[in-house]
């Protein structure tokens, strides 16, 4: 076990575990961020996305030890109350079914938005193409982040 | 809570009080519903809490309702409390729904599946509103000492229009609690409604999209430990000897041991699958302890003997043989191709179909398979389970608690007043969380470790577990004289179970028609997959038709619209099972809505297919382009006839749902056995379908009719398979008889 200091969220924590143990456990485990989702442990479904510096990554292929300085972002720590605009644009189109999926792919919408605010279909397909919905909802949450980036770019 | 009052046992609702002066109306949420008997004779205040449907009024006039039908993403949490509300005549903006906790002793039907949640709530739902509501408009009757006839009642409030007074429900609800429960309600006549009908969003979106805890996998309590089961690593194996001693010395790891899930002489019910019986578990403070720890146990596992077990499932006992053997893809295809070429069990016949074919100018014979399906919901399996000597409490992502209750109570020694399951948002359940073998298993470690713990599959355990869409053949074959068919057979089986329905469409349409069957015993555990059975056969039928009409050069829409009109003037045989009327109906409408005679898309090649299961119809036609050898869907026109629709949003979102999961499980679906190992474990080797090969577009189309709701989970489902192989024949010239298609696509 060894300490390691974070910043998740804005704010300054310090865990007690081991180097070896991926982002997604420590934050469910151990922060009690539990926004963030386990689905597969291989990195190839998306549930548990994270951002790291603002940019997304899979939470459960980043090993604690990795994290260093760089601030973690997870679905607790966009906005305030739910309300940053990818959030507003997924309950406006009313995107989820089950919902599992959803805070993963909300995470990749929002670092895709940061690097191309008026993506394409084809870019949205290409970024977001490592987060699975098994509900199906991919057409919803392709019109949500168009929603989102007109809403921003206003 | 205060007191029960002046209840009627005759009646599904049951009214009482609650502290601070609101009212509380209970009832059996699905109550077609006949309370056993020990709800009859239940009357204190204590049953009241284990109610599992309310509605809640409280003096500030805040009306939530408690949703107790398992939820997981067919949004029922939303369209039945719509349903309440639309009779209680409330603001629908305003009503809070909560999800209710599972509640099998005292009611006998909780349960989500097979496309009955609405269809079975539709009546009793609206009825509880409507009671609730007359109740509130009685109590201001007696306060205003006017009669009711001359008060109405709107967005929580009742109202006495000509000396223009109102006053709140929750303002009438105390005295409302203390009236006799009315008997007979009348409730609005369809047409007449103004909360059903219209899109309402996700009662939880708000809690989806910040990420709060709703799902099992997030469940916590204090002390909670984490377990994990290892299972053995093929099917035909089982747990021989296994040693801990590694595992046990890493860091935070409590107790390394066995369970065995169901007792010797249990007698399993129709969702208690028996995949592996002997499991080892893994208990430890963290996850990521567990997992660790658990690679260090050694085990070691041998073959299964052949076992005869009797189970008691749907009302009646018979003995299932379990064979022994490790199974592969490739003998399976063998042993059914075999089973193909000898007579199966007749299931029915009409006419003469051997004089038929042997009369016959030339036949069509295609035979059609599909593989294994995982259901891979995104939340693998997870159950947490704290059991003391006063209490069992469950936390659980099931689809059918009231089943579970006797496997609970046998294989966990508990009465059924301690059993207390709390009913988690599942992160999708496809039909695998019908099968609770997790819920026993929880409580043999809590039991075991005295303390609260939560189970967690890993994604590897959930794929590699068993309870799949099982593996299915079937041969259509078609005489044909003067391009008239004669005669039609259908011959087909399935491992462990065959996918005919002998009485669906085209039985009836046929003078001459023969379907018949065969199983082959297997020890890959199965079970119900969205529209169990019909997600295969569908497929291979609406296949079979556009090749028979392209043969006897029809159109296909025409041709099936033809054989219906045929089966509903001149039926051949009984039982048939569908209304050709409503059938039809969703042709015509995506026959107009696609422009089938003119494509939109003039680089598009389209197929069509149609298909009634559970009770609705519906009809598919997918426009595919191909690009660098792969199928891009441009679009998919859906005519879907469920009868009425109480959330079109809901409603829609669930059908665009369906197309894609059609269209993954066709292209990509199929786990793949060698020596009973799944070949593929986790989703860098089993193909999902994904954001890039989702449809471009999906244009969805409901029969407007006043048919009472007859579900809408299951029946999109089925007919897109179909129509995406006619599409791919279009446009690669190849006709798709083996799923995955991906298979034979790429090998072109």
């Amino acid at each position: 076990m060894t300490k390691i200091k974070l910043k998740v969220n804005n704010k300054s924590v310090e865990v007690d575990v081991d180097p070896s143990t991926p982002v997604l456990w420590v934050l469910r485990d151990h922060l009690n961020f539990i926004g963030t989702k386990y689905g597969c442990g291989v990195g190839s479904c998306g549930a548990c996305t994270i951002h790291l510096n603002g940019r997304s990554i899979k939470s459960c292929q980043l090993p604690v030890s990795a994290v260093g300085i760089q601030e973690i972002t997870t679905i607790e720590g966009l906005s305030e109350n739910g309300d940053h605009p990818v959030q507003k644009a997924w309950l406006d189109v009313d995107v989820a079914q089950c919902g599992y999926c959803q805070t993963g792919q909300i995470m990749a919408a929002v670092s895709l938005l940061k690097s191309k605010p008026n993506p394409t279909d084809d870019d949205i397909d290409t970024f977001m193409t490592g987060n699975i919905c098994r509900c199906g909802t991919y057409l919803r949450i392709k019109e949500a982040i168009k929603k989102a980036a007109k809403s921003s770019n206003k | 809570m205060e007191k029960l009052h002046n209840n009627s046992r005759r009646s599904f609702l049951k009214v009482s009080s609650i502290t601070g002066g609101g009212m509380m109306i209970g009832f059996s949420w699905l109550a077609n519903l006949i309370p056993n008997e020990a709800f009859a004779s239940a009357e204190s205040a204590k049953e009241w809490i284990e109610l599992t449907g309310f509605i809640k009024i409280t003096p500030d006039n805040q009306i939530t309702i408690f949703c107790p039908n398992p939820e997981f993403g067919q949004n029922v949490m939303t369209s039945l409390p719509m349903l309440i509300a639309e009779e209680l005549e409330v603001d629908w903006s305003k009503v809070k729904v909560e999800a209710g906790d599972y509640d099998t002793p005292r009611f006998k039907r909780q349960f989500t599946g097979g496309s009955q949640s609405v269809r079975m709530g539709w009546q009793p739902l609206r009825k509880a509103g409507a009671t609730a509501k007359l109740m509130l408009m009685q109590a201001a009757a007696n306060e205003w000492n006017l009669p009711i006839a001359e008060l109405s009642a709107a967005n929580g409030m009742v109202h006495h229009k000509s000396s223009n007074k109102s006053i709140s429900y929750g303002a009438l609800a105390a005295a409302a609690s203390k009236l006799s429960t009315p008997e007979n309600v009348i409730i609005k006549k369809n047409g007449e409604f103004s909360i059903l009908g219209n899109p309402q969003k996700n009662v939880e979106g708000a809690k989806i999209v910040s990420g709060k805890s709703l799902f099992t996998m997030d469940y916590k309590q204090e002390g909670m430990l984490i377990a994990m089961a290892i299972h053995p690593s093929a099917f035909g194996l089982k747990l021989k000897s296994f040693d801990a001693s590694e595992a046990l010395k890493m860091p935070g790891i409590k107790d390394v041991f066995e369970i065995k899930v169901y007792k010797d002489g249990y007698e399993r019910g129709g969702f208690d699958t028996r995949t592996f019986n002997n499991l080892v578990v893994v208990v430890g403070n963290t996850t990521w302890e567990v997992m660790n720890a658990r690679k260090k146990v050694i085990t070691q596992w041998e073959p299964i003997q052949e076992t005869k077990e009797m189970v008691n499932a749907w009302g009646s006992k018979k003995e299932e043989i379990i064979p022994a053997g490790l199974e592969s893809t490739d003998a399976h295809m063998k042993q059914m191709y075999d089973l193909q070429k000898k007579p199966g069990k007749i299931l029915r016949k009409d006419g003469n179909p051997e004089t038929a074919f042997a009369n016959a100018q030339k036949t069509l014979e295609r035979t059609y398979s599909a593989p294994f399906l995982p259901h891979n919901t995104m939340e693998p399996i997870s159950c947490f389970a704290h059991i003391t000597d006063e209490k069992a409490l469950f936390v659980a992502p099931i689809q059918i608690p009231d089943m579970m209750k006797q496997n609970i109570m046998f294989n966990l020694d508990l009465s059924a007043d301690k059993i207390d399951i709390k009913l988690a948002r599942m992160g999708g359940g496809f039909g695998r969380r019908a099968y609770g073998h997790y819920i026993i298993e929880a409580g043999l470690i809590s039991k075991k470790m005295k303390a609260p713990i939560k189970l967690i599959y890993t994604r590897e355990d959930d794929m590699t577990n068993g309870v799949y869409r099982p593996s299915y053949m079937v041969t259509y074959k078609a005489a044909i004289d003067n391009n008239n068919v004669t005669a039609i057979h259908i011959k087909g089986g399935g491992i462990p179970e065959s996918a005919i329905h002998q009485n669906r469409f085209p039985a009836g349409a046929f003078e001459n028609y023969v379907a018949e069957s065969w199983d082959i015993k297997s020890n890959i555990t199965i079970g119900a997959f969205r529209a169990p059975g019909s997600n295969f056969i569908a497929a291979a039928e609406q296949s079979f038709l556009d090749e028979l009409a392209e043969t006897i050069g029809k159109d296909p829409i025409d041709y099936r619209i033809e054989l219906l009109k045929k089966a509903k003037s001149n039926p051949v045989g009984k039982n048939n099972e569908y209304d050709a009327d409503r059938y039809i109906g969703v042709l015509e409408l995506v026959k107009q809505k696609s422009n089938w005679s003119t494509a939109n898309n003039k680089n598009a090649k389209r197929g069509v297919a149609a298909y009634f299961c559970h009770n609705s119809y519906a009809a598919h036609v997918v426009d595919i382009t191909m690009k660098n050898g792969q199928p891009v869907v441009e679009n998919v026109v859906s005519a879907l006839d469920c009868g009425l629709v109480v959330n079109p949003e809901g409603a829609k979102n669930m059908v665009e749902g369906a197309v894609v999961d059609g269209i993954g499980n066709a292209l990509y679906g199929g786990l793949r056995f060698e020596n009973g190992v799944p070949m593929q474990k986790n989703f860098n080797q089993y193909r999902m379908i994904r954001h890039k090969e989702s449809p471009k577009k999906i244009d969805i189309h409901f029969v407007q009719n006043n048919v009472d709701p007859t579900g809408l989970g299951e029946p999109p489902f089925p007919p897109i398979f179909g129509a995406l192989a006619n599409a791919l024949y279009k446009a690669t010239g190849k006709r798709f008889y083996n799923q995955p298609f991906i298979n034979d696509l790429n090998k072109s």
